[in-house]
């Protein structure tokens, strides 16, 4: 069960699921099927009304909101739909960030932050503002923000809903690599040639996992 | 996350949102500048009745005529009451009745129009006698006082102020020997005295006219033996209040009164400078007051733009708390914001009170002296205004779920 304000409804019921260690998984569903919920609840970012929620061996659902912070700085990258990048800071700080919360030093902050931005391409652009860049450039800086604390997964909410082509099959191809160098990497989308790069697929609808299969020509690429 | 980079966050949000930052902080500098400026002024005008009167002389006792038992002011007539004479004053300059009463000088004193061929110029007449200059602390600049002979014959003679002088007789290298006329009758200038130099502004100690005492009662045509004051000198500063009893036991004596009765009064330097300073005091705190609610209405601008500032960064505060940031680190993060803007208000509003403090005196005729203790407690009140008020934005942000700070549009 899931709350939103004073109304209350199922966003969830019986979800019961499991993803291992390396994984490619794709979450896929139409809006309000409830897979933005299970995304919340897999990235930490909220907990379960009901149930619990295992991630490492580490039940999750009854941490505090600052432990569950650090979980998210060490252990998960988001990647979302709307870039969610600061305006006010060049790309190589919006990078930095969870380096930032993490405690590491500036200097070694900078260089990081670096070469995550070279590891997607924007080894150029460390200084130039989110308004400076193009949409599949600000979300390559996103995907190195995610990258940048190497967390055990990724998270990536419609990585491409706001992308053309050419920028979507960048971004995929950066989550494949990032996948071949053996992140957990869950990936949330209403779009089924997006879903089929994964090597699993899991279908939600009304807030029922309805399939889960494995995709036979993904997740290798 | 140390505090040096919360710090340099929060200057970064300050920036960012430079008129929004300007604007919030305007409270705060505008309270900061008049509590400063108020304080400044008070302590400004403590001071000059401070120096006006300690150029008095220190072991000076004023006495009046009238009473004024205190400060209720129950009984009044002090100062216009016409009671105290001549003959009292040489009472008072006997060393026997009074042995710790160096020197006595009796002064009547009333406004005249003194003429001169050009130009004309109203002042406070002053009749004295020869002890009057040792007594004051004056001294003559040119010319000469006027002797105990001129004072007995009642010659017509006058010794100017500074400022009298410079009025009466512009460009003249000196007005001695000179005539001037009161009421059609002519007197010779035969002196200046030295300017008291006790402030800076417009002092009335400088405008005056100095007569022998016979002189500047005909002038006046005051025919009664009664004075305005009898200005005592002590033998020292530490015979002060042996002079204070002798003269006090002497004039009741005289007059024939008990102390309940006393239709005189006698007053020091320190009573003076505290019946004053009572008055500044209260006219400081009561614009102290209002300036210090404007602080205040500073401050609660303060929490309702960082109240905005939560809700218009909502989705920063939700991506923050998403990358990491614990509730602690949100919650610190505003309120170093909330300090950093009201400590810059301080300091701008420091400035602008230093600046005030430099220009107003010209503009207002008084002097504002600004006080290190008034300045550091202004910094660490605005400093205190932007923790205190940016508590509750800070909480808010930080309670905020990072979920719902993501969703919102």
């Amino acid at each position: 069960m899931y709350r939103s304000g004073s109304i209350e409804f199922e966003a969830l019921r019986g979800v019961d699921m499991e993803i291992s260690a390396g994984e490619y998984v794709a979450v896929i569903g139409p809006s309000g099927s409830g897979k933005s919920t299970l995304m919340n609840i897999l990235g930490c970012l909220d907990v379960p009304t009901e149930g619990s929620y295992r991630l490492g061996g580490e039940d999750v659902s009854t941490m505090s909101e600052a432990s569950l912070a650090q979980v998210r700085n060490r252990r998960i990258g988001f990647v979302f739909q709307q870039f969610n990048l600061l305006p006010s800071l060049p790309a190589w700080r919006n990078v930095e960030l969870p380096l930032m919360y993490a405690g590491v030093t500036k200097a070694q902050r900078r260089e990081r932050a670096a070469r995550a931005l070279e590891r997607v391409g924007l080894g150029d652009r460390l200084e130039n503002r989110p308004g400076e860049l193009s949409g599949g450039q600000q979300q390559r800086v996103a995907v190195a923000r995610a990258l940048v604390t190497e967390p055990d997964i990724i998270l990536a909410d419609e990585p491409t809903g706001n992308l053309d082509s050419g920028s979507t099959e960048a971004v995929l191809a950066l989550l494949d690599e990032l996948h071949a160098h053996g992140r957990t990497i869950v990936l949330i989308t209403h779009e089924h040639e997006v879903a089929e790069r994964a090597g699993r697929n899991l279908t939600i609808r009304d807030g029922l996992i309805t399939a889960d299969e494995p995709v036979l020509a993904g997740g290798g690429r | 996350m140390s505090w040096g980079e919360t710090l340099a966050t929060a200057w970064e949000a300050v920036r960012s949102h430079r008129l929004r930052s300007v604007l919030t902080m305007l409270g705060i500098v505008i309270g900061i500048a008049s509590v400063i400026l108020t304080v400044g002024l008070g302590q400004g005008a403590q001071d000059q009745v401070k120096s006006q009167i300690s150029a008095l002389g220190s072991n000076l006792l004023i006495v009046s005529p009238g009473s004024s038992t205190d400060s209720s002011g129950v009984r009044g007539g002090f100062g216009s009451a016409s009671t105290l004479t001549l003959s009292d004053a040489e009472a008072l300059a006997d060393d026997e009745a009074a042995p710790d009463v160096k020197a006595v000088a009796p002064v009547t004193t009333s406004n005249a129009q003194l003429d001169t061929a050009s130009t004309n110029w109203t002042t406070s007449l002053v009749g004295a006698t020869t002890t009057w200059p040792e007594v004051r602390k004056r001294e003559v600049a040119s010319g000469r006082f006027f002797t105990s002979d001129e004072v007995a014959s009642g010659a017509k003679v006058v010794v100017l102020g500074a400022d009298t002088a410079a009025e009466l007789f512009t460009g003249r290298a000196s007005p001695v020997g000179e005539k001037v006329s009161v009421g059609g009758t002519a007197l010779t200038v035969i002196g200046v005295l030295e300017s008291s130099g006790a402030s800076s502004s417009g002092s009335t100690e400088d405008d005056t006219a100095v007569a022998p005492m016979g002189t500047a009662k005909a002038l006046t045509g005051s025919t009664s033996s009664s004075l305005s004051t009898v200005y005592v000198e002590a033998v020292s500063d530490d015979a002060l209040p042996a002079a204070y009893q002798e003269i006090n036991a002497l004039l009741l004596n005289l007059h024939g009164v008990t102390a309940d009765e006393a239709d005189f009064s006698i007053s020091s330097q320190d009573s003076l400078v505290e019946t004053a300073n009572a008055t500044n005091k209260t006219l400081t705190v009561l614009l102290g007051g209002i300036a210090a609610i404007s602080l205040l209405v500073g401050g609660i601008g303060v929490m309702n733009i960082m109240l905005v500032s939560v809700t218009e960064r909502i989705r920063e505060i939700g991506l923050r708390k998403a990358l990491g940031a614990t509730p602690a680190v949100i919650r610190r993060q505003f309120l170093a914001e909330a300090s950093l803007l009201g400590l810059a208000g301080g300091v701008i509003g420091i400035f602008i009170a230093v600046i005030g403090a430099w220009g107003l005196p010209g503009l207002i005729d008084q002097p504002v002296s600004l006080s290190i203790v008034a300045t550091a407690a202004a910094l660490v009140t605005s400093l205190a205004l932007g923790v205190g008020f940016g508590v509750y934005p800070a909480s808010r942000a930080a309670r905020l779920t990072p979920i719902d700070a993501l969703r919102s549009e």
